[in-house]
């Protein structure tokens, strides 16, 4: 896959990727996602997302080359790859922050690296190709658990972590009321996992028919479109005896719609990092005291955002990127036991070729997409 | 379907198996062990030979252990990366740049197709064929429209004056 600018996206042959450094593997693609946050770059609001690049860090694979510093992994291995590269040795992924490793990004400092994420995200090709080298072997890939459909497996690289700590950062309380806004792959997922951590009440917000009544069948929960709102706020200010909920999941990030002034400034001017709706009506609906849990993902420069509510309310907002390998274990032992089906969420199997086609399903949210999965034809 | 709250939660795989009463906001940063305030004091990982331009940011001293080596910067759209790597993060002069350097790499990159002999298929990398086939109407209203922008302009260009 090669990006070629906004909405432009091809396949091309590139060389095959070499070992670099003596903890890297090369590892063959045998299952790639597109997730929601590749739109981002997919629409050129990612700054340094330079033409040439590949996307994708939602994969699984074989490995079939290792450095010479790899001790446990070995050639054959098929591996879950999580989104994150992480050294394991700096103060950040011994906090077990492993979407914040300080020694695999050069560009920036304010996030860790991410594969095929742009440069600012470390300059990393991604998994939405054939092969693609993975720094750091032995810290970040996991070995598939025999008998795991490679399904599960490739949404165990992002999706499921991501709704996880979703849930996880809002503090659920046995019993409390938690809103997501966003009803793609992680917002369907927090839903369900809001209720691993005891939520008493769950309520998806979205305006895509489709999801809304996907969600409400995968994750018992309640879902509700916007567009028939007049306020989403007061609505759920309403239906929580006008307290407003006790946690609040952004599950949308920069490309949330819902705001005219949002739209127009965040995602057709690019005057901010993305439009935050979401944060801000998260913010405005959340009870005093509340949790904000943001996983959705916006731009590195500046957002229009309540702050003021943020300090009035005496709110708590956690954030971050998923620390995928600290979550890992756990959410194996859930698939295994059947707690989690992450691969009912794919809809679409699409060979790699046809990337271009697969973007703009995705994006454009036609033929009832949630979530597609790239097939190379090494793979296949 | 019609939205329903549970009265309880028996129907729910894995109801409250993660609840952790003990999960306070400040969770994982609880570990503590005060090697933070020592800075760079983990055993760093085996550089990486730096065999290709990488930028870095001036918020840090150092190119990290490893990076990635796709597309280094080239052209004008790399001088104009060079130009914000100057710039930290916290800067706008940092980031906007960069969407810029992007946008001039979009025709940077046209031009390296034509230079191979090779006129980007547009519509193909825009994905269009997934519009034929599930969003048929919606295409032809873009084509339409698109049409209709280019005849007007091409009108009012070759239009006379008066």
């Amino acid at each position: 896959m090669n990006y070629r600018g906004p909405q432009r996206v091809r396949i091309d042959e590139k060389p095959e990727p070499k070992i670099l450094h003596p903890e890297d593997a090369i590892v063959r693609v045998t299952r790639s996602c597109i997730c929601g946050s590749d739109l981002h770059l997919y629409n050129g609001n990612v700054p340094d997302t330079r033409v040439g690049t590949t996307f994708g860090h939602e994969f699984i694979g074989e490995v079939i080359e290792i450095g010479s510093e790899v001790q446990k992994l070995k050639v054959g291995d098929m591996v879950i790859v999580p989104f994150n590269i992480a050294c394991g040795k700096c103060h950040f992924c011994k906090q077990g922050l492993f979407g914040n490793c300080h020694e695999s990004n050069s560009q920036a400092t304010a996030v860790g690296a991410i594969f095929g994420y742009s440069h600012t995200a470390g300059g990393y090709d991604g998994g939405q190709a054939e092969y693609v080298r993975v720094p750091y072997a032995d810290v970040g890939p996991t070995v598939i658990p025999e008998g795991m459909d490679p399904d599960d497996a490739v949404l165990l690289t992002d999706v499921v972590p991501t709704a996880y700590q979703a849930a996880e950062m809002g503090g659920i309380q046995k019993g409390d009321t938690v809103v997501i806004f966003g009803a793609g792959p992680i917002g369907i997922m927090a839903a369900r996992c809001c209720w691993l951590f005891g939520a008493g009440r769950v309520i998806v917000i979205d305006k895509i028919e489709y999801r809304l009544e996907f969600v409400r069948n995968y994750a018992n929960c309640e879902a509700y479109n916007y567009e028939e709102m007049d306020d989403p706020v007061v609505f759920i200010k309403k239906t929580t005896d006008w307290m407003g909920a006790d946690v609040v999941i952004d599950a949308v990030g920069a490309e949330a719609t819902g705001n005219l002034m949002q739209t127009i400034t965040g995602r057709k001017l690019l005057l901010q990092a993305g439009s935050a709706t979401a944060a801000h009506w998260a913010v405005n609906s959340v009870k005093k005291g509340g949790i904000v849990s943001i996983v959705g993902v916006y731009g590195p420069t500046d957002n229009l955002f309540p702050l003021g509510n943020v300090l009035n309310k005496g709110l708590t907002i956690r954030a971050n990127q998923a620390a995928v390998k600290r979550h890992l274990p756990r959410l194996i032992e859930h698939v295994q036991n059947g707690i989690l089906n992450p691969k009912a969420l794919i809809t679409h199997r699409v060979p790699l070729e046809d990337v271009a086609d697969a973007y703009h399903i995705f994006s454009e949210k036609l033929d009832n997409c949630i979530k597609p999965v790239l097939i190379p034809p090494t793979a296949r | 379907m019609e939205n329903k709250t549970p009265k309880d939660y028996s129907h729910i795989k894995g109801w409250g198996i993660d609840a952790d009463p003990k999960n306070d906001p400040t969770y994982p940063m609880k570990h503590r062990t005060d090697a933070e305030h020592e800075g760079y004091s983990w055993d760093r990982p085996t550089q990486q030979p730096i065999d290709v331009e990488v930028l870095h940011s001036i918020e840090r001293p150092n190119v990290t252990a490893v990076f990635g080596t796709s597309v280094p910067p080239s052209g004008l759209s790399g001088m104009i990366r060079r130009f914000a790597f100057k710039h930290s993060e916290n800067s706008y002069l940092h980031w906007l740049p960069l969407l810029m350097a992007d946008r001039v790499n979009v025709v940077e990159g046209v031009i390296e197709d034509l230079g191979k002999g090779s006129v980007p298929n547009i519509f193909a990398e825009k994905g269009w064929k997934a519009d034929w086939e599930h969003n048929r109407t919606g295409l032809i209203q873009k084509v339409g429209i698109l049409a209709l922008v280019t005849t007007a302009a091409v009108v009012l260009l070759t239009r006379k004056k008066d």
